[in-house]
C-alpha cells in the first residue's frame, strides 16, 4: 500500500481490495513505528478510524469521490474543530481550535481521513523545521539532515510513506523547499488560489496552502479538492477551478521554457546543477524551446522578503498576548509583567526575532525606509516575472541551491539559513504558483526543479511535472530506510 | 492684561447602526450579556480573517454625502497596533492613508444668531474595541468583547472652532445629521456618540497654533463642554504663570469636572500603521455613490429653509425645529391639526414644550404632550376659548397628565371671559380703586396703561380676554 498512487488507493477501496479502515490503520501503524522522524505532532487514530468508516460506507453505497477514503495529514498550521492546533509552538502547545479551517472543512467533505497533524518550524518560520517547539523533524533519506521547512512534517510524512498526501503552507518556499529535500512533488498555488481561513497566518500576503504528494497527478488530485473561492477570505480568488487531472495528458511540444540567469550563479552546488541541467535537456527532447531570460531583482527578494513577511508578523502575532487562549505565564505581576513573560516564553528565538525585526521595520521614521521601500521592490519583482511571461510558459531552476543540510549546520547564522530560500522567495512576493517536482539525487539526497507559471496556471504546472514523471522515475523513489 | 484665544477640535466616534459588525457576522445589539456577542473573528482566534460590511461602507459614503465632502474611489484599510486586554487582535482595524471620506464642512448656528463654517478634515471606518471591565472583580479586570468589531466612524474636525459652546454646537450637528442619516441611533449613555477633544490657546492675533492636549472618550455634551472650559482655564493658567504646555492625553474626572494627564502606560506612542493585508481597498464606483446621494433623506439645513420658506419662520425657530427628525416631524404634525399659526406653533415646541422636555430630560418622542393635543391647545387660544396666558397653565397641566386642554379647560373653569358687560365691572372696579393712577395716565402719563391691564388681568385670575380689556380701558379712560 505504500506506494501506490491515489488513483491505485481509490481503485482498490472501489474495488473492495481494502478497506478505507484498513487503509488507515495501515498508516496509522507506520506513524506510529516511524516516530524517530518527529513528522507529526499529533496523532488522531480514534478521529481517523471514525472518519474512514464513514468512508467505506460511502464508497459501499457508491456515493464517493477521487478522494473518499484516503488518509492524509495537515500541517498543524490548520485550525481543526475540537483538534489541538500548536503552529509548532509552545505558545499554541494546549490550544484546541473551536473551528475547522476551510481547507480542512473542503477535505473532510471530499472524504479524506485526516491521520493527524503534521510538525512544523514555529508559525512556519524556518527553512529547517528546526524550530519546532516539539523537536526537530528528520529527513526521511538520511536522518542526519534536515527536511527543509517549514513544512517539513508533511514533506517527511509523504516521503516516509507514512501518509499518501499532506496539506502544507508555503509563505517563501515552505512547500517546494521541504518537498525537494525529500523527494516529493509540492505545488505553491497562486496567492488567493486556496483560502487562508483557519489557516494560522505568518505573513498575510504571502501565505499560501497547497498539497504535497508523491506525484503531480497526486497533487492534482488533493489541489482539486482544496481550491475555489471563500467568502470568508477576502483575498481569494473568485475564478473557477480548472479539472486539474484532466488536463495532465497535453503535450509539452513547443512550449518555451526560460531559464534564468540568476538562478544558476554563484551559490549554486554543482550536483544540483547537473541534475537540472539534465531535466533541462529532457524538455528540449520533448520539443519544447528553452530560452535564457533575466530575472534581474532576484537578488532584491531576500531583503524585502524579510521586511515584508516580518513586518505582517510583527502584526499578526500581537494576538497571542496570554489573554484568551495560549500560553500565560504563571502568577503574572500585572498586564505589562503578562504579556511580556507570556509572549517570552511562548515564543521560540527565530519566531522573536522575526517579530522584532518586523517591528523595527515598521516604527516611526523606518517606515519609509524599510517597509515602503520593500514593497517597491516586489513591485519590481513582479514586474519582472511579467515581463518574462510575455515570452515564455515556464521558469525553470532549481527549487534551492543545494540539497538537505545537516541539522545544526545553519541555526547560528540565520542569514546563510534566509538564503536557502533564494530561488523560492520571489515566487511568493509575485504572487506566482510554482511547482518543486524530484528529479535526481546528489550525495544521496534528492533534488528538486522548481518549475514556475503565470498566475493561475497550477493547471500547466501540473501537466509538466506529471509529463516529467511519465518519463523518470525519481518521484517513484523512496527513502531506503522506509521502504520495505 | 493679555488677551487668550481657544483653538479646538473635535474627533468624534461614531457607532454604526449596522445589524452585524464591521469585519464578522456576530450581532451588534447593545446589552447582551458579556461574550456573547463576539465570534471567532471579535475574538481574535489564530486563522480568522475580517470580511467586510459593505453596509458600513455605505453609510460612511451617506455621511460623507451629507458633510459636502470627498468621497474616496479607493481607500485602504490599515492595522494601528498596540497592546490591549480589549483589543483582541493587538491591532484594531482602521483607515491612515487613505480614508473614505475627506474634506467636509457643515454650518454652525453661534449664539448671537451668526453662522459659521466648520471643516471636516476627514471620516474614516474603523472597528471599536471591546470594554474592559475594572468592577466586580476584586483587583482582577474582565474583559468583553461584545462591543469588539462594531463598525465606527471617527469623524475629525479642523481646528476651527474657538469656544466650548462652538464646540459643543458642531457636535450637536453631527449627532443631528448621523441621526436624520439613520446611520447611528447617537445614544451617548451606551457609547454610540463620543467625542476626543484637542484644546489648545493662544494669544489673540497669533497665527500659530499653541501646544495642544487631547481629552479622550467624552461621552456627553455636558462632558465636553467642562472638559473643553476646564483646559482652557487651565491651560491659559499655565501659560500666565510662564509654564509651557505638555502635548499630552488628558482624561475627563466628571466627579471632579477636571482633565488630568493619561499616565504614559494608557497609550501607546507609536502605533505602527500599515496597510491589513487581509483586506483588499475598498472601491466605491461614482455610479454607487450616486445612488446613495439620491437615497439621503432632507437634512437639517434642508429642512430648516424648507420651514423658513413654507412657513414663514425666522432662521432660529427653523433651526431649532429642524435639530431632529421627530422635532420637525412634531412640528408638521402640530401645524396641520391646528388652526394656529406656523409661527405660534413653532413658539410653542421651541419654548415651553423644549423647556419641559429639558427640564424632565425625556426626547420628544416620549413627550406626554403629543402633537395632537398641542394643536388642540393652540386652537382654544386661537378661537378665545382662553388666553394665552391660561395656555401655559393648561399646558403644564396636560404634561403632568391632567388630560386633553379641553378636559382641564372644563374641569378647571378657566374658559375666558368674554362677556363685555363683566369685563366692564372689572374695569370699573380697578378705574374705582386706583384713582392716582388714573390722575397720572390723564396727565400725560401712557405708561401707566400696562399697570391697569395688568390689574384687570389679575383681578379675572387671568381669565379675562385681554383685547377686550384693552378696548374698554382705552374708552373708560379716554
Amino acid at each position: 500500500m505504500d506506494n501506490l498512487s491515489v488513483s491505485q488507493l481509490a481503485a482498490g477501496l472501489n474495488d473492495g481490495e481494502f478497506s478505507s479502515v484498513e487503509l488507515t490503520r495501515h498508516f496509522l501503524q507506520r506513524i506510529q513505528s516511524h516516530t524517530e522522524l518527529n513528522a507529526f505532532i499529533t496523532q488522531m487514530d480514534e478521529h481517523a478510524i471514525m472518519q474512514a468508516r464513514r468512508a467505506d460506507k460511502l464508497i459501499k453505497e457508491r456515493k464517493h469521490g477521487p478522494l473518499t477514503g484516503i488518509p492524509l495529514a495537515h500541517k498543524d498550521i490548520f485550525c481543526m474543530d475540537g483538534t489541538k492546533t500548536s503552529c509548532g509552538s509552545r505558545m499554541l502547545e494546549n490550544f484546541v481550535a473551536p473551528y475547522n479551517a476551510t481547507v480542512v472543512d473542503k477535505l473532510e467533505q471530499a472524504g479524506c481521513v485526516v491521520l493527524g497533524k503534521t510538525n512544523m518550524d514555529e508559525f512556519a518560520m524556518g527553512s529547517s523545521n528546526e524550530n519546532s517547539y516539539f523537536g526537530p523533524v528528520k529527513n526521511p533519506w538520511n536522518t542526519d539532515h534536515v527536511p527543509g521547512g517549514s513544512s517539513g512534517g508533511s514533506a517527511a510524512a509523504v516521503a516516509a510513506r507514512l501518509v499518501p498526501l499532506a496539506t502544507g503552507t508555503d509563505t517563501g518556499g515552505s512547500i517546494r523547499q521541504p518537498a525537494a529535500f525529500c523527494g516529493i512533488t509540492g505545488l505553491k498555488p497562486t496567492y488567493g488560489r486556496v483560502s487562508r481561513y483557519g489557516m494560522i497566518a505568518y505573513a498575510s500576503s504571502l501565505d499560501q496552502a497547497g498539497p504535497l504528494a508523491k506525484s503531480a497527478y497526486d497533487c492534482a488530485y488533493l489541489m482539486q479538492a482544496m481550491a475555489g473561492f471563500d467568502e470568508r477570505d477576502s483575498t481569494c480568488m473568485d475564478e473557477p477551478v480548472p479539472a486539474y487531472t484532466q488536463v495532465l495528458d497535453l503535450p509539452l511540444h513547443d512550449k518555451v521554457i526560460g531559464i534564468p540567469d540568476e538562478y544558476f550563479g554563484e551559490g549554486l552546488d554543482s550536483g544540483v546543477r547537473e541534475v537540472i541541467t539534465q531535466a533541462i535537456a529532457w524538455a528540449e527532447d520533448q520539443g519544447c524551446i528553452i530560452k535564457p531570460i533575466r530575472l534581474p531583482n532576484t537578488e532584491l527578494a531576500i531583503p524585502a522578503y524579510y521586511v515584508i513577511a516580518t513586518a505582517e508578523c510583527s502584526s499578526n502575532l500581537s494576538r497571542f498576548d496570554g489573554i484568551r487562549y495560549g500560553h500565560r505565564c504563571q502568577d503574572p505581576e500585572d498586564l505589562h509583567d503578562l504579556y511580556r513573560r507570556s509572549r517570552s516564553e511562548g515564543f521560540g528565538m527565530e519566531v522573536k526575532r522575526r517579530i522584532m525585526v518586523g517591528t523595527y521595520a515598521l516604527s516611526k521614521g523606518y517606515y519609509d525606509a524599510y517597509y515602503l521601500k520593500a514593497q517597491q521592490v516586489r513591485r519590481l519583482i513582479s514586474a519582472d516575472f511579467e515581463k518574462a511571461f510575455q515570452t515564455v510558459d515556464f521558469i525553470l531552476g532549481p527549487t534551492s541551491p543545494g540539497p538537505a543540510f545537516r541539522i545544526g549546520e545553519k541555526t547560528n547564522d540565520p542569514v546563510t539559513m534566509y538564503l536557502s530560500d533564494i530561488y523560492t522567495i520571489s515566487v511568493n512576493l509575485a504572487g506566482v504558483p510554482a511547482v518543486s517536482i524530484p528529479c535526481g539525487m546528489c550525495e544521496g539526497l534528492p533534488v528538486g526543479m522548481q518549475l514556475i507559471g503565470d498566475y493561475l496556471t497550477e493547471d500547466k504546472l501540473l501537466n509538466f511535472a506529471h509529463q516529467y514523471q511519465l518519463a523518470t522515475d525519481w518521484h517513484l523513489q523512496s527513502p531506503p530506510r522506509y521502504s520495505k | 492684561m493679555t488677551r487668550w484665544e481657544a483653538v479646538i477640535g473635535l474627533e468624534i466616534h461614531v457607532q454604526l447602526a449596522t445589524q452585524s459588525k464591521i469585519f464578522s457576522a456576530a450581532s451588534t445589539a447593545f446589552g447582551a450579556e458579556p461574550n456573547t456577542q463576539a465570534c471567532a473573528v471579535d475574538l481574535g482566534l489564530p486563522g480568522v480573517l475580517p470580511v467586510l460590511n459593505h453596509e458600513a461602507v455605505r453609510m460612511a459614503v451617506m455621511f460623507g454625502l451629507a458633510t459636502d465632502a470627498a468621497i474616496a474611489q479607493r481607500s485602504i484599510f490599515a492595522r494601528k497596533n498596540y497592546f490591549y486586554p480589549d483589543l483582541p487582535k493587538g491591532y484594531q482595524i482602521s483607515q491612515y492613508e487613505l480614508p473614505i471620506v475627506e474634506g467636509g464642512q457643515l454650518e454652525i448656528a453661534l449664539q448671537d444668531k451668526g453662522h459659521k463654517v466648520i471643516g471636516i478634515t476627514r471620516a474614516h471606518l474603523e472597528e471599536d474595541a471591546g470594554k474592559s471591565l475594572h468592577e466586580e472583580f476584586d483587583d482582577l479586570t474582565g474583559v468583553d468583547l461584545n462591543r469588539a468589531g462594531t463598525p465606527l466612524i471617527e469623524i475629525v474636525s479642523e481646528p476651527d472652532m474657538r469656544s466650548a459652546k462652538e464646540a459643543i454646537a458642531y457636535m450637536k450637528k453631527i449627532h443631528s445629521i448621523v441621526r436624520y442619516l439613520g446611520i447611528s441611533d447617537g445614544n451617548m449613555q451606551e457609547g454610540s456618540f463620543r467625542c476626543d477633544a484637542n484644546v489648545s490657546v493662544r494669544q489673540a492675533g497669533q497665527e500659530t497654533l499653541g501646544t495642544r492636549t487631547e481629552t479622550k472618550n467624552l461621552n456627553s455634551f455636558r462632558f465636553v463642554e467642562r472638559a473643553i472650559d476646564f483646559e482652557i482655564d487651565r491651560q491659559i493658567a499655565v501659560l500666565e504663570d510662564g509654564g509651557e504646555i505638555v502635548q499630552e492625553t488628558r482624561l475627563y474626572d466628571a466627579s471632579k469636572g477636571i482633565t488630568r494627564p493619561m499616565r504614559s502606560k494608557e497609550h501607546a506612542n507609536d502605533y505602527r500603521y500599515f496597510p491589513d493585508p487581509d483586506l483588499l481597498p475598498v472601491v466605491i464606483e461614482p455610479e454607487m455613490i450616486e445612488a446613495i446621494r439620491q437615497q439621503l433623506p432632507e437634512l437639517p439645513s434642508e429642512k430648516a429653509s424648507r420651514f423658513c420658506k413654507q412657513y414663514g419662520l425666522d432662521t432660529h425657530d427653523a433651526e431649532n425645529l429642524s435639530i431632529s427628525r421627530e422635532v420637525g416631524e412634531y412640528f408638521e404634525r402640530t401645524v396641520q391639526d391646528t388652526d394656529a399659526e406656523a409661527k405660534q406653533v413653532a413658539n410653542w415646541i421651541v419654548g415651553e414644550l423644549t423647556g419641559a422636555l429639558n427640564q424632565d430630560n425625556i426626547d420628544i418622542t416620549e413627550s406626554p404632550v403629543s402633537s395632537s393635543m398641542l394643536a388642540c391647545l393652540l386652537d382654544r387660544i386661537e378661537d378665545g376659548t382662553i388666553s394665552g396666558k391660561i395656555a401655559k397653565d393648561v399646558f403644564r397641566l396636560m404634561w403632568m397628565g391632567e388630560g386633553d386642554a379641553d378636559q382641564i379647560i372644563e374641569s378647571q373653569g378657566l374658559t375666558q371671559i368674554t362677556d363685555g358687560s363683566e369685563i366692564e365691572k372689572l374695569v370699573d372696579q380697578v378705574l374705582q380703586d386706583n384713582p392716582a393712577q388714573v390722575e397720572q395716565f390723564r396727565s400725560g402719563k401712557d405708561k401707566v396703561f400696562g399697570f391697569f391691564v395688568g390689574q384687570v388681568m389679575k383681578l379675572s385670575k387671568g381669565k379675562a380676554n385681554p383685547k377686550q380689556v384693552n378696548s374698554l380701558l382705552r374708552q373708560k379712560l379716554q
